[in-house]
């Protein structure tokens, strides 16, 4: 977690009114970026994580020492290339990666804030992120990109400034969190707070952590980013390390056994609170009713151009409510492109090695950049 | 396939909004970009000929025409073009009658099934013709609902549809149609270009 990381940090020190009601000031946004900013500053493209992402995208991350979440995206040569453009991505707020958080230290009782952290929502993380494109300077994003929680930033992104981003991608996302995304989101934070070191957030006050929790959590949402084909190829009901059953309630099963394994990882490098705080602001995400029930509306000011992805075996995100976000876009005659495409990863296709995805996205980016550049819009 | 495009190009004024329906690997989207407007979108079936569209630049939505024209406002496009496509579709009046709503002119081009190479396999072979322009078989045709430049032009007329221009095919020469050269043209074309309006 965040206690001795070395990581870019700005700290925001206008107010910032939250969406609760309560205003937070001071507070760190921790951020990385790779490439080179051009001297037009035409080039940038912020990338927003989802859930359990950071601002880690490429390379190395330094806290797990594995890939950056985006690797297959963003890097040298990658569909996001960054020999060419110079990408931005913060830690959310609400996180644990050296962003204003649960986790993070109060200066004045030297302990962490834990669940007197406000509640924050998808609009509230986008604005404080705004606040670091000004720290940066630059005037206007080539591109606003995410998937999952990250393509709901993308959505609230242009709907809060709608001139400061040319192309706007969201993958894999909704405009609306459903009942079946809220009911799964609920059932990871019942799992954390029915584990008895969770202390009602106050767990490192006593050296403690709802480990148990947190991983069941992990373990339930892990299962809702994979097809069930998918699965059902990988583990099948293939056993772990043993040649028959054993009767008992050991990991017999390799579908068990990996999910035991991204559980007990999970709880490595994540906060227990954090976990609880952005699946609130997930759940409380409905861009249309920010703007009286029409979605519509929350473009109808921006000539942003607009590429929908989702994917055919993403049951978490359908392709029907991704297209939603295309139709209300149409309807205000807005510049959308879409495709579903063909992938039994599920909603994790976006961060996997899913060929036509990452060719589609990396050439449209590049052409885009290409013509608007031409264009100089 | 060059000489519909400048075709389709004249038919449309410079800098306007164009949508192409089943715009297949976006060649046409391309031509009209580079000569005629940059403001064109495209809607397509196949996932993959919508990801060759995206992977050059062109703004394309993956959908059907049948069900997903009617999410785009009312004559929220200056042309809307149908390119050798009206006959794939299982309810062509259907998908006219959403083009003339979703454009104020409608350019529908249309592989001629009068034309007489077509007419004499039929009639010499008695079997279901096969042409340069219509290259597939019976059985794996997706051809649902073929028809003359004559069975269009009385669609338009039977349907209170203005035809503005009416323009044949054949090889590469391009000849207007009109009531009095009608039967000819059907006979002698084999491409029928179509711009009209509700």
């Amino acid at each position: 977690m965040n206690k001795n990381i070395d990581t870019k940090k700005i700290i925001i020190s206008d107010p910032l009114k939250l969406d609760c009601g309560k205003e937070i000031n001071n507070f760190p946004i921790a951020y990385e970026t790779y490439g080179e900013l051009n001297s037009e500053k035409s080039n940038a493209i912020l990338v927003f994580h989802a859930l359990t992402g950071d601002q880690y995208v490429s390379g190395k991350n330094p806290i797990t020492n594995k890939d950056g979440w985006w690797s297959y995206v963003v890097g040298e040569n990658k569909p996001i290339d960054t020999n060419k453009f110079f990408v931005i991505c913060a830690n959310v707020i609400g996180g644990c990666m050296g962003s204003y958080g649960p986790s993070t230290i109060n200066e004045s009782t030297g302990k962490q804030i834990g669940t007197d952290f406000p509640i924050i929502t998808i609009n509230d993380m986008v604005n404080a992120q705004y606040e670091l494109i000004k720290y940066l300077e630059i005037e206007k994003l080539f591109a606003v990109v995410g998937g999952s929680m990250g393509g709901m930033q993308v959505l609230q992104f242009v709907a809060n400034f709608p001139d400061k981003a040319k192309l706007a991608i969201p993958i894999a996302c909704t405009s609306s969190h459903s009942a079946q995304n809220i009911a799964f989101n609920e059932l990871g934070r019942q799992a954390i707070m029915a584990d008895s070191k969770w202390e009602n957030g106050f767990y490192s006050n006593y050296k403690l952590n709802p480990d148990k929790g947190l991983a069941v959590a992990r373990m339930a949402a892990h299962i809702t980013y994979l097809s069930e084909k998918g699965l059902q190829e990988k583990f099948g009901r293939k056993l772990q390390d043993r040649d028959s059953l054993r009767y008992g309630f050991e990991a017999d099963f390799q579908i068990e056994s990996y999910l035991r394994y991204q559980g007990s990882v999970f709880v490595d490098r994540f906060d227990a609170n954090s976990y609880l705080y952005i699946t609130r602001a997930m759940d409380y995400f409905d861009l249309s009713k920010q703007y009286k029930g029409n979605l519509s509306d929350a473009f109808k000011e921006t000539k942003t151009k607009f590429f929908v992805i989702s994917f055919t075996s993403d049951w978490l995100y359908p392709t029907s409510e991704n297209r939603e976000i295309v139709i209300a876009l149409n309807s205000i005659g807005a510049d959308v492109g879409f495709v579903e495409i063909e992938s039994d990863k599920g909603h994790d296709s976006f961060l996997l090695d899913v060929p036509s995805f990452l060719k589609t996205l990396g050439d449209y980016i590049n052409s885009t950049y290409k013509v608007i550049n031409e264009r100089r819009i | 396939m060059k000489e519909e495009f400048n075709i389709i190009s004249n038919l449309i004024e410079e800098n306007t909004r164009v949508l192409d329906v089943g715009c297949g690997n976006g060649d046409l989207m391309k031509f009209l970009q580079e000569n005629k407007t940059k403001d064109i979108r495209g809607l397509e079936i196949s996932k993959e000929k919508v990801q060759n569209c995206l992977s050059k630049g062109l703004t394309v939505i993956e959908g059907n025409a049948e069900s997903d024209l009617k999410q785009f406002p009312k004559s929220s496009f200056d042309y809307v073009i149908l390119s050798q496509t009206l006959q794939a579709f299982l309810n062509p009046e259907l998908v006219i009658n959403e083009l003339l709503k979703v454009g104020k002119k409608v350019i529908v081009t249309i592989p001629n099934f009068g034309y007489w190479r077509v007419r004499l396999q039929l009639l010499f072979k008695g079997t279901m013709p096969v042409t340069e322009n219509l290259p597939h078989e019976w059985y794996n045709t997706p051809n649902l609902h073929m028809c003359t430049i004559k069975d269009f032009y009385n669609f338009c007329s039977s349907k209170n549809i203005k035809i503005f221009k009416s323009i044949a095919l054949k090889k590469s020469r391009i000849s207007e149609i009109n009531k009095s050269n009608l039967n000819y043209k059907n006979l002698d074309s084999h491409l029928g270009i179509f711009l009209i309006e509700s």
